[in-house]
């Protein structure tokens, strides 16, 4: 009962963050600049008066700001993000074209990265202050201090340009879907993970292991340990699901930065994602394709942070109730 | 020693006069804890020369001879029309797309990235400390909102912020400084809310409000001495995330504007030519790569020297920094390594959000 | 509806003196509670911690006045409240002729100057980041009324007079011990030249032998610069020696008051009564034949205090009145005007309350 209404409680805040979110990006985009500016933006630097006109009757950016506001609302709820001035379409099919190595990458990177931070951060935790530690110490320091667009052009000169002269051809850059095979498809997508995963697994690591060392440390857990539990079930059962919450709690926050990392990977790799796309879109000055992006953004940022909760609230009863 | 010495050593230290023995502050004690610090005297030594390195752009570029926008098609670019290696005709690090000297672009990148760094990280101390201490303090109402501020602030991918208006407004030095502070603040500023609100309890405050202190006159004179430690600690940290938003940011065509030469600039041209151009992606990636790291080891040693009960995550005291990074961890565990973790360390994704979590 | 307030306060206070010009503090049916929040979607007040529960004092220019009680009675919140730290729920608090009750803090600010506290811990009531001279200087520097080489001198007298080297302002307070820190609380709150310092529990976390030490020095200050002191404490004896008049506490109320003598001697309340016998004698032969009187009962809780008497479930005298009607607060037969007592069946000279609290529970 009180995990439904906790539910319905973040559901309700993630649509009014959402609105805030649409009414923000409106008014940045149609509201900042005067009404001419808006429509060059929109229909391109290069546009004539006749696409000028035609884009400004498009978008009624001479109508009242209000009724552009309700507008652009009826618009948004209906799906209908413009249209991209450069290849006609409308944005979102772009993003639905778009959708596929994105999806692939962040689902990849996030496994990834909490798999191998978790799983280094407990075994450090369990052998404190041994070899592997130490090893897992500095590949910490080595992690966070790299920004993620400079691992991944690293990995592409070491790694990618290194096999290609020797005819491994495995790895490629680009992106190859899944319905055209499964090696070329993890082809195209281990260094963009390992790029995205690296940063984000020292932090997790260090999390982790700072996190169970603290739990280990608790009373409770001397107690489980003298009533004969094993040290495996000790360490499974109990330390490791209490240590979990600050991961978690990380983890919603790095969703933020999750997008940060997939436009940078994506442009490093040239995967052509929603992040390459927008990217495109500013140097392009293709301006619906980035509102669009804006709005699937924090779209995706609002859902993801529900999911986080909801693992937070499955892990600590006590937030269900506050 | 006869008697009559140790008689006159008596007599003497008696008539010594009272001196005003100037007690030892917190700052005194932790810049001795740091001078002992191995790793933080060459974290700061490589700063310093960074800094010097940035500052001395100008005569770099006189002494080589090459201006930072001269473009030279002719001795700057290979028959291909590619960038030439670092040594050839008088480019020491060699050349970028357009047959710019590297080493005096790398050297103005360096003022613009510890510009945005530093600049960037000192606004949002002011703010985020200004704020804290006003959540903290006052409570009730400006709290509950404030907090709010503070959470919603920390989990905003900044970078769609950074997106959007670059494509309104066109890219510029004033978005890339304006959208970094924004995204900093909020991570200082809940970390000095906490420590507020439970320094507010203390007997000594309440002295300060009988004495007829006002909240303004108590949250900077008596609450922020107590506060400064994880804050120094946090902006040390926070700079090298700030450096690299910029670089991103950049890096993605929507930071510094074109020709202004940042490192992340050019890491984004040269992802056209890692293939035959090594240089142009090592050099300035090794430039970054060596700031980060003298910050964040510079900030894990600050943080040590102000707590020495903290376990050093980074590195051992007596360790040497080599190139081959080989160290020895010489602290053992304390019970405090969550504390150490969890106390203000910001989040160092690059990609754009920080986070202090709370100690 | 004042007549009415003046002739309580009359009736509460010395009758034979001029009460204006002698009275420097009166407290007039103070009342605090504070809220208790309960759980549910909006907080809602679900209760009152009911600390201070109408208590009336005075305390003479130049006197002390003793606050005892246990710990949870109250003093301490009553202490903030004349203090004016916590806002009050009703009630008066009198200062020199004004009154000072939930004053805003622009308006409290001259008052300041004049009431100061001295706090218990020595550790905490001193900000560990400043220097002792900055700290015993921060009063002069709030009102303006020193400043530079002037502010030093006056602070380095200040060291001198409660027995600290003036050469040590520089210093740190972690550099001191606890009985020096008192000592710069002592300074700090004298800075001024108040006329009424309060003094929560002052001496309780120190050393015996340091104890004396202090309590010295406040009475020596109280003679040269004509403090008054409302000093609270738990220990009776402390009490017994620094004070001119006393008023016990009990959950909120007051129990017993009136001037020292009279209510060491000549006890009436039987919680007064308990709390005396339960002080250590030094001489161990007359500790042996002291005879402790024991309460029964457990400890009320402010929130959901006993109805009638509050003191009547833990009391040996109690009787079926005792649980119905609250006792007033007046003086008993044969007591001065100045002594006063809130009990129904007080205690009469030479009762032995221990035979009857025994006897009530075989």
């Amino acid at each position: 009962m009180n995990m439904v209404r906790f539910l319905i409680r973040r559901v309700i805040t993630g649509i009014v963050v959402l609105w805030v979110v649409a009414t923000g990006t409106f008014f940045l985009f149609f509201t900042a600049i005067p009404e001419s500016a808006v429509a060059r933006n929109l229909a391109g630097r290069s546009a004539s008066p006749s696409v000028l006109a035609e884009t400004t009757r498009y978008y009624g950016l001479d109508r009242p700001i209000p009724v552009q506001y309700w507008h652009f609302l009826v618009n948004l709820v209906h799906g209908n993000l413009g249209q991209s001035f450069y290849t006609q379409e409308p944005v979102t099919t772009i993003i639905k074209q778009d959708l596929p190595p994105t999806v692939s990458l962040v689902i990849g990177a996030v496994l990834l990265w909490l798999i191998v931070g978790l799983a280094v951060g407990i075994l450090s935790a369990t052998r404190a202050r041994s070899l592997f530690d130490r090893l897992a110490t500095l590949g910490v320091l080595a992690g966070i201090s790299a920004p993620t667009f400079v691992v991944g052009e690293l990995l592409i000169i070491t790694v990618f340009v290194q096999l290609n002269k020797h005819g491994i051809n495995f790895i490629q850059t680009g992106f190859s879907p899944l319905s055209q095979g499964f090696v070329s498809w993890l082809g195209t997508l281990i260094l963009p993970w390992v790029t995205l995963a690296v940063v984000q697994a020292a932090v997790y690591t260090r999390l982790s292991r700072g996190s169970l060392l603290d739990t280990l440390g608790e009373d409770y857990i001397r107690t489980a340990r003298s009533k004969g539990l094993s040290e495996r079930r000790v360490l499974y059962r109990h330390a490791v699901r209490a240590a979990m919450t600050p991961v978690v709690s990380q983890l919603g926050i790095d969703i933020g930065g999750l997008l940060g990392g997939v436009l940078v990977v994506e442009q490093v790799f040239s995967l052509h994602g929603l992040g390459y796309q927008v990217v495109t879109a500013i140097s392009q000055g293709d301006q619906p394709v980035v509102i669009g992006f804006v709005i699937i953004a924090a779209f995706f940022v609002v859902v993801a942070n529900l999911l986080v909760d909801m693992s937070y609230a499955a892990l600590d009863p006590r937030v269900r109730i506050s | 020693m006869s008697i009559t010495e140790v008689q006159f050593q008596a007599t003497s230290i008696e008539d010594a006069p009272a001196v005003a023995i100037q007690g030892r502050s917190q700052w005194q004690l932790t810049w001795r804890r740091l001078r002992n610090d191995k790793v933080a005297i060459a974290s700061i030594v490589v700063i310093l020369l960074m800094i010097a390195f940035a500052l001395a752009a100008p005569l770099i570029a006189a002494a080589v001879g090459h201006p930072v926008d001269q473009a030279y098609t002719l001795k700057g670019e290979n028959s291909f029309g590619n960038p030439v290696g670092p040594g050839t005709n008088g480019f020491l690090l060699g050349t970028d797309y357009i047959g710019r000297d590297l080493l005096v672009r790398i050297a103005y990148g360096a003022r613009i990235s510890l510009f945005v760094g530093i600049v960037t990280t000192a606004l949002a101390t002011i703010a985020g400390v200004t704020l804290g201490l006003v959540a903290g303090y006052f409570g009730g109402v400006v709290d509950a909102v404030l907090a709010r501020v503070f959470d919603a602030a920390l989990a905003f991918p900044f970078i769609v912020l950074a997106l959007a208006l670059a494509s309104v407004f066109h890219p510029s030095l004033a978005i890339v400084i304006g959208v970094i502070t924004f995204f900093s603040w909020a991570g200082i500023s809940r970390i000095v809310r906490g420590q507020t609100l439970s320094l507010k309890e203390k007997e000594y405050i309440e002295a300060a409000r009988s004495l007829g202190a006002g909240p303004w006159r108590i949250m900077f004179l008596d609450i922020l001495p107590n506060v400064l430690g994880p804050v120094l600690v946090l902006a040390t940290l926070y700079i090298p995330t700030a450096v690299v938003f910029e670089a991103t940011l950049s890096f993605l065509g929507i930071g510094i504007p074109e020709p202004a030469p940042s490192w992340g600039n050019i890491l984004g041209e040269a992802q056209s030519f890692y293939a035959v151009a090594w240089w142009y992606v090592v050099f300035p990636a090794a430039a970054l790569l060596i700031t980060t790291l003298a910050f964040n080891l510079l900030g894990d040693g600050v943080r040590d020297a102000m707590d020495p009960r903290t376990e050093r995550l980074f590195a051992g005291v007596k360790s040497e920094r080599s190139k081959k990074n080989k160290r020895k961890i010489g602290k053992g565990i304390g019970p405090d390594l969550a504390q150490a973790v969890l106390v203000g360390e910001p989040n160092v994704d690059q990609s754009g959000s920080a986070t202090g979590e709370e100690g | 509806m004042s007549d009415q307030l003046i002739s309580q306060a009359s009736s509460a206070s010395d009758a034979s003196a001029d009460a204006d010009g002698d009275t420097l503090v009166r407290v007039e049916n103070l009342v605090k509670h504070f809220p208790v929040r309960g759980g549910g979607l909006i907080s809602r007040t679900v209760g009152q911690v009911q600390a201070v529960d109408g208590i009336s004092l005075t305390i003479k220019r130049g006197q002390t006045l003793g606050l005892v009680g246990e710990t949870g009675c109250g003093k301490s919140t009553l202490a903030r409240c004349i203090a004016g730290l916590i806002p009050i729920t009703s009630g008066k608090v009198i200062f020199d002729g004004r009154d000072i009750t939930n004053l805003s803090r622009r308006a409290m600010q001259p008052v300041r100057r004049e009431i100061q506290m001295i706090f218990q811990d020595p550790y905490g009531a001193l900000n560990p980041r400043r220097r002792v001279g900055s700290i015993i200087g921060e009063p002069f520097a709030i009102h303006g009324t020193a400043t530079g080489a002037e502010r030093k001198r006056e602070v380095q007298e200040l060291m001198e007079r409660v027995g600290l080297n003036p050469e040590h302002f520089n210093r740190f307070p972690a550099e001191f011990s606890g009985g020096q820190r008192q000592r710069i609380g002592v300074a700090r709150a004298l800075a001024l030249r108040p006329k009424l310092i309060i003094c929560d529990e002052p001496v309780s976390a120190l050393d015996v032998s340091i104890q004396a030490q202090v309590l010295n020095l406040l009475s020596d200050l109280q003679r040269d610069f004509g403090l008054s002191y409302l000093f609270i404490a738990h220990d009776l004896e402390v009490v017994r020696h620094v004070s001119d008049a006393v008023t016990v506490m009990y959950l909120g109320k007051v129990a017993e008051s009136g001037p020292g003598d009279q209510v060491y001697e000549h006890t009436r309340h039987p919680y007064s009564a308990a709390l005396l016998s339960a002080a250590p004698a030094a001489d161990p032969d007359a500790a042996a034949a002291r005879q402790r009187i024991i309460l029964t009962g457990d400890v009320p809780s402010p929130i959901n205090p006993p109805s009638g008497c509050r003191f009547h479930p833990r009391c040996p005298k109690a009787q079926e009145l005792c649980g119905t009607t609250e006792p007033a607060l007046e003086s008993k037969a044969g007591d001065p005007s100045t002594h006063l007592t809130a009990c129904h069946f007080p205690v009469e000279a030479g009762e032995n309350l221990a035979a009857a609290g025994r006897k009530d529970q075989q």
